[in-house]
């Protein structure tokens, strides 16, 4: 797995055609002249990949954890139905468990064997989560690979590495910013960043930039 | 099978480098190409698990140079070709040589959100019991099969504890086959000097999920 994303100059026209984009044209034509896709269900898919399902609905799910005590205890014990309330059900999101950071504990998830992250409450993984460096040292040197993302844990804190090795997915809660307690859920979910609930990064703290 | 995708616990690929701001996907064939696999999944014409084996199923030096998106090609393309869905010479020549055969399902725009919605039963009802209780000492087996399986290298014959029972679930070796057998899935918790010996951080934990028989009584 090449860790650098791919910039490619891809105004679709003309000679300049990599081959792998000459691949995807050339499948997209014959699938679609076969009547095995249908053209306006991938733009369909794409639409929803890059505007309704991703990290902002799983910012809910944790708003609504440090909201309200009785949700969380809810999404501690049965992730899949409590994210499902709020609407985030489905593919790559079947089976979720919820894992709860707190002082004593740090939780952080991996897929090793490939690319397994909770779709309906994170949207599509970031290049990093996918890249070799990531899925390499996320079992075995956690900390190493949280001070490149800039978090410090001190040496008493437990990490808990969770590697998605099934169809079991997993959603950190990280622990609410100090200073929120007059928050309404709308305003504490505008500080729940993406890798906050992978476990690689921290909730913003309000009026200061968090990692 | 002992593959290049299996990379816990590997050195030397370096730093993890966060793109700040990072698109969705970073070129418009990405898109297609991630939009096509996911429409032909729907199909039914294979599952997750042989969909997984494609992909990881190639020469190391290529995986690890490929991109994700190229990986997810190379992958269809394979299943596609396998299940004459799609012949070479028609990829040569970048259109259909005719109609396609019927499948028992194509994804249509209107469908598309309560598909994903859905998403897909891999917990399966069972009269059978559990082997394993939360708290047994379990040791993840010695194992090398040549075909898909999701016990990662890295675990193999170290033992830990199982800390929860997660259902009856689709078994990948067998699902990956074409097979229809489904065991008890666990969270089995090691402890990092365990796996990594004194070389590990003494307060690490890591769990994977592991199916009853990747798992046998230590």
């Amino acid at each position: 797995m090449s860790n650098v994303p791919h910039h490619h100059h891809d105004d679709g026209h003309g000679p300049e055609l990599t081959d792998v984009q000459l691949r995807v044209r050339a499948l997209e034509t014959i699938l679609v002249e076969k009547g095995y896709v249908d053209p306006a269900a991938l733009d369909r898919l794409i639409e929803t990949y890059e505007t309704r399902i991703g990290p902002r609905n799983g910012a809910r799910v944790v708003a609504r954890a440090w909201a309200d005590p009785s949700y969380r205890r809810w999404l501690m014990e049965d992730a899949t139905a409590a994210i499902a309330s709020l609407g985030f059900t489905g593919r790559g999101g079947e089976h979720m468990v919820a894992v709860e950071n707190t002082p004593a504990v740090h939780n952080m998830v991996v897929c090793t064997l490939c690319s397994c992250y909770p779709w309906p409450v994170l949207g599509l993984p970031p290049v990093w989560y996918k890249s070799a460096p990531y899925r390499s040292r996320a079992v075995i040197d956690p900390r190493g690979v949280l001070r490149e993302f800039g978090v410090e844990l001190p040496a008493e804190t437990e990490v808990r590495v969770w590697d998605s090795t099934a169809e079991v997915r997993y959603l950190v809660l990280p622990m609410r910013p100090p200073g929120t307690e007059d928050f309404s859920e709308d305003a504490l979910a505008a500080l729940v960043t993406r890798d906050s609930m992978i476990g690689t990064g921290r909730p913003t703290t309000p009026g200061r930039a968090g990692p | 099978m002992n593959g290049a995708h299996d990379m816990g616990g590997m050195h030397g690929f370096g730093p993890v480098r966060p793109e700040p701001d990072e698109p969705v996907f970073h070129a418009e064939w990405e898109r297609r190409a991630f939009a096509l696999t996911v429409a032909m999944g729907a199909t039914g014409e294979w599952n997750i698990d042989m969909s997984r084996f494609a992909r990881e199923n190639r020469a190391p030096a290529s995986y690890l140079t490929e991109s994700y998106y190229e990986l997810w090609l190379a992958g269809l393309e394979k299943l596609l070709a396998e299940r004459g869905l799609v012949d070479p010479d028609e990829v040569a020549a970048g259109h259909a040589r005719g109609q396609g055969r019927e499948l028992a399902r194509v994804l249509k725009a209107a469908d598309v959100a309560s598909v994903l919605a859905a998403g897909t039963r891999y917990a399966r009802p069972t009269d059978t019991a559990a082997r394993f209780a939360v708290g047994d000492q379990v040791r993840a087996a010695s194992m090398s099969p040549v075909g898909h399986t999701r016990l990662p290298r890295y675990v193999r014959g170290h033992v830990g504890v199982v800390r929860h029972i997660d259902g009856f679930h689709t078994f990948p070796d067998s699902s990956a086959l074409g097979g229809d057998d489904a065991h008890w899935l666990y969270t089995v918790r090691f402890a990092g000097p365990e796996l990594w010996g004194a070389d590990s951080d003494p307060n690490l934990a890591i769990s994977v999920n592991a199916w009853e028989p990747y798992l046998e009584p230590a």
